[in-house]
């Protein structure tokens, strides 16, 4: 239903917040003679069996007055090949009982389907296909545009706390891609023709430019054997364009505002911090649960619970990302509240963290949170393949490996540490959602 | 790359979630579960399915709690009571409470609809002693103190007041209130502002008395633990848990509301729009062949006609999607969807030729065939979470399925003829009884 999406990021925040995948030790990998790479994970447990094909490509290779392509290809490559009528690939998947979808981030485009054990070589198939011979065609460009600026009208334009932080991106970042919203400026979606996607596609759709991740109940020798006789013939491709885009550091906070209509404020405060590939990232994601994981955090507990002045507040560090990411603290408040206050205490729980260690049971607490998450994720086979996927496209699917020691060896003092580091004001976008209300009825 | 919880997102996602209902529902179980029923000797159904590969436990219940009980004026209160039941025991304080969850990072979550209230919990298999404690502790021995009560309130008026942005949220409570006009069910299982400011400590304790009982509960056990060590270690946390009065029978709608257009002016780029009418409930003996009939129309995704004409040839609508929800009595139809305010009229056109259409001449076989392919083929694999296969059994349960159901499942699926398709499409859809809601700009839909 809710296929084509385009900031999944969001929607498995749920898996994102603190938990992390499989034992990679159990991954295998394979790279075939076009550059191809396959990562399997068998899991026996239900009998369904994950298989998804990323594209190292997403809005962070699009370039100015282009923004929204990677996520408009990724709608057209459902229009059919030579051998597959548009939008037949989602019938196809159904009627052999599976479920099908694909998304689109800053770093990644990806497609996939689950299914069972003896369907999937239907999947491995049509990816394949669509690889090598998607048609793009022409008379359906038009009207997926529209469906692209109905999707954006949805996520974006009419919901506040979503617009408010693809302004604050625009300003957090001024030279990184990441400064772009993944779908795209209305304008700019407005702007694109079949000619860009075709490009973009002929650039970047290539083996030697995507990986397979497949996880759950199959044979790896099997199921081998289906991927290469299906990817095997399409031949290597160019090596795309690399992108060497480095955000300058940013020197003195900046601040927006945005006013719509609402019907509560909303805050939120992005600080630029590195990715997984810094030893940091472990002591910034325990940093995040210590903030806001469960009731008897220290943000929850102050603002929602005692202070009553925030309806909802969260702390998120993904630091799975190609390049450097960030930290953020966001809330919406409580009625009659205003936002300067909020921001005060959000301040001065961030200034108390930075200067005092916390307690060894407070940190125990974090890291007992992360590894039940750890082995919660792993009940899912799509969830523990997305894992998979995210790691090999930042720093590579080992780096899973060393996640939980990484995590078992911070300190108190590594988390002053990296909040004194990274939570610097002088490095953060402060947004503001400022409700406007106009009744006509 | 900024990315705030987004409350649009959390939408999507339940309306994700309410279509899977529909269908975790009508999936029979993956192989290889095997779940066990028992009914303890305080009246509690027990449902368990061993899965040993990983070492966690996921606990459902669902008891015979929800907002159908609220007295007029006294709306929101089963589900304040739900709210509650972790802010406070005889032993605890809520701080207490969530330290405890949050150090063995266990997740307990409470919450109410209208015809039942849950509490769901996932912990660590070495864990599973102090969770099961605190799972029954909120259960039965939950004080209510009044510095919670009032936080509460303040917290479930903010929640009321910010399902005001949500459009596509609004569109369905003056949807249900339309449907159900003087019902319980019509009303939002939050209350409102003025009946939550009323609610008394005295009346949150008697409803948790009378309502949270063993035989008014199913508890729904997946994970890392066998039948009869579960059944040993509820004997020993729920010890003090007593029999009260049985279960009340859902309530049965008296009347729905008659068709009408319902406009909600907004601000907003996008008109969101709900067509509807009543359903069936789930003990329906056509229920099968709506769901097979539906899938044809809005419900199969990609698959399905409405997605085709509006989304695919027109470009009219991101999403757009039908479903027949069923609760145990009673049962709405909606299609949904959301245009850019100057198409609203033109897709409201469409839905409804599609609604005519399927009513008015047979599916094609090859649409019957692959709506009932992906029904029946994709069972084994719905269920493929230790959480979704303790949240079905207790719903196979609660309405009354039987565990031979995933057995029986594909049959009834399999049964369903295009005759049948077309018999409930003119039975079930019923273009006369239609409620129509648009929240949007209605002068640019030209509503105004």
């Amino acid at each position: 239903m809710f296929r084509r999406l385009a900031f999944p990021l969001v929607l498995f925040a749920f898996l994102n917040a603190f938990t992390k995948p499989a034992d990679a030790t159990n991954v295998r990998e394979f790279v075939l003679d076009n550059g191809l790479k396959i990562l399997l994970l068998e899991d026996h447990k239900s009998p369904a069996v994950t298989f998804q094909v990323w594209y190292r490509v997403g809005a962070r290779n699009e370039r100015d007055g282009k923004s929204g392509l990677a996520h408009f290809l990724e709608h057209m490559m459902f229009k059919g090949t030579p051998t597959t009528k548009p939008e037949e690939y989602s019938r196809i998947i159904a009627k052999n009982g599976g479920r099908s979808n694909a998304f689109t981030t800053s770093d990644q485009t990806v497609y996939f389907a689950t299914m069972s054990r003896d369907k999937i070589g239907v999947e491995i198939e049509l990816e394949a296909d669509r690889m090598a011979n998607a048609l793009l065609g022409d008379s359906y460009f038009e009207p997926e545009k529209k469906v692209i600026q109905e999707e954006r009208r949805l996520r974006t334009d009419d919901n506040p706390a979503s617009a408010l932080s693809e302004v604050a991106g625009a300003v957090a970042y001024t030279v990184h891609p990441y400064r772009r919203p993944v779908i795209g400026w209305m304008d700019d979606i407005q702007n694109l023709s079949r000619q860009d996607l075709v490009d973009f596609y002929k650039l970047y759709y290539a083996p030697n430019n995507a990986y397979i991740v497949v996880t759950g109940d199959f044979s790896t020798e099997e199921i081998l054997a289906k991927i290469k006789s299906a990817f095997e013939k399409i031949p290597r491709g160019a090596e795309p364009p690399k992108v060497r885009a480095e955000e300058p550091p940013q020197r003195g906070e900046r601040r927006v505002i945005l006013k719509k209509e609402a019907e509560l404020p909303f805050i939120l405060m992005y600080y630029h911090a590195p990715n997984l590939k810094s030893p940091d990232n472990y002591a910034l994601d325990l940093l995040s649960v210590v903030l806001a994981g469960g009731r008897s955090s220290r943000l929850y507990h102050e603002l929602v619970y005692k202070k009553r002045i925030a309806r909802n507040i969260d702390a998120d560090y993904s630091g799975v990302s190609i390049d450097p990411t960030g930290f953020s603290v966001t809330g919406q408040l409580m009625p009659g509240k205003e936002s300067a206050e909020v921001e005060r205490e959000i301040d001065g729980l961030l200034e108390k963290i930075k200067s005092e260690l916390i307690s060894e049971r407070e940190l125990q607490k974090a890291k007992n949170q992360i590894e039940s998450s750890y082995i919660y994720a792993q009940d899912s086979i799509f969830g523990q393949a997305m894992k998979i996927g995210y790691y090999e496209a930042a720093a590579g699917w080992r780096m899973m490996d060393a996640y939980l020691d990484g995590i078992r060896r911070v300190t108190r003092e590594d988390i002053r540490r990296v909040a004194k580091q990274y939570l610097d004001r002088d490095r953060r976008t402060v947004g503001i959602l400022i409700p406007t209300k106009e009744k006509s009825q | 790359m900024i990315r705030p919880k987004l409350s649009r997102m959390k939408k999507i996602v339940r309306a994700l979630a309410s279509l899977c209902v529909t269908m975790t529902l009508a999936a029979p179980l993956q192989a290889g579960i095997t779940p066990k029923r028992s009914v303890l000797s305080s009246g509690m159904v027990l449902l368990t399915s061993e899965q040993r590969s990983l070492p966690m436990v996921s606990i459902e219940l669902l008891i015979d709690a929800g907002s159908r009980y609220d007295a007029a004026g006294q709306e929101g209160l089963a589900n304040l009571t739900a709210r509650l039941l972790t802010y406070g025991t005889k032993r605890r304080s809520a701080l207490q409470i969530s330290d405890a969850l949050d150090f063995i990072g266990a997740s307990l979550s409470a919450g109410s609809g209208e015809d039942t209230a849950s509490l769901s919990m996932t912990v660590l298999k070495k864990d599973l002693a102090t969770g099961l404690e605190l799972f029954a502790e909120v259960l039965t021995s939950s004080t209510f103190p009044q510095e919670e009560i009032d936080r509460q309130k303040q917290s479930v008026i903010a929640a009321i007041k910010a399902r005001e942005e949500e459009p596509g949220d609004i569109a369905e409570r003056r949807f249900a209130a339309a449907l159900y006009p003087k019902s319980p069910y019509g009303r939002p299982v939050e209350g409102t502002e003025a009946s939550v400011q009323k609610l008394q400590q005295k009346g949150l304790r008697e409803f948790f008395e009378r309502a949270y009982r063993p035989n008014r509960a199913i508890l729904s056990v997946v994970g890392d633990i066998s039948h009869e060590e579960m059944t040993r270690a509820l004997d020993e946390a729920f010890r003090s848990w007593k029999k009260g009065e049985p279960s009340g029978s859902p309530l049965v709608p008296a009347k729905h509301g008659p068709a009408q257009v319902i406009r909600v002016n907004k601000e907003l780029t996008q008109a969101n729009i709900i067509l509807g009418h009543q359903g069936v409930g789930r003990e329906h003996p056509d229920y099968y062949a709506i769901q097979v009939m539906n899938y044809i129309l809005g419900g199969g995704g990609f698959s399905s006609r409405t997605m085709d004409s509006i989304r695919n040839e027109k470009g009219l609508a991101y999403s757009v999607y039908s479903h027949f929800s069923a609760e145990r009595k009673r049962g709405e139809f909606q299609l949904v969807m959301q245009t850019k305010n100057e198409t609203a009229q033109e897709a409201i056109q469409i839905a409804k030729e599609e609604i005519r259409r399927i009513r008015e001449a047979p599916v094609s076989e090859q649409e019957l065939s692959d709506a009932k392919d992906f029904l029946t083929g994709s069972f084994p694999l719905r269920l493929d979470t230790n959480r979704k296969v303790a949240s079905f059994l207790a719903q196979v349960e609660y309405f009354q399925l039987g565990l031979d159901y995933p057995g029986r499942y594909p049959d009834l699926i399999r049964r369903i003829t295009r005759d049948d398709v077309a018999r409930v499409a003119g039975q079930y859809l019923q273009p006369e009884k239609l409620i129509t809601v648009i929240v949007g700009d209605l002068k640019k839909i030209g509503e105004k």
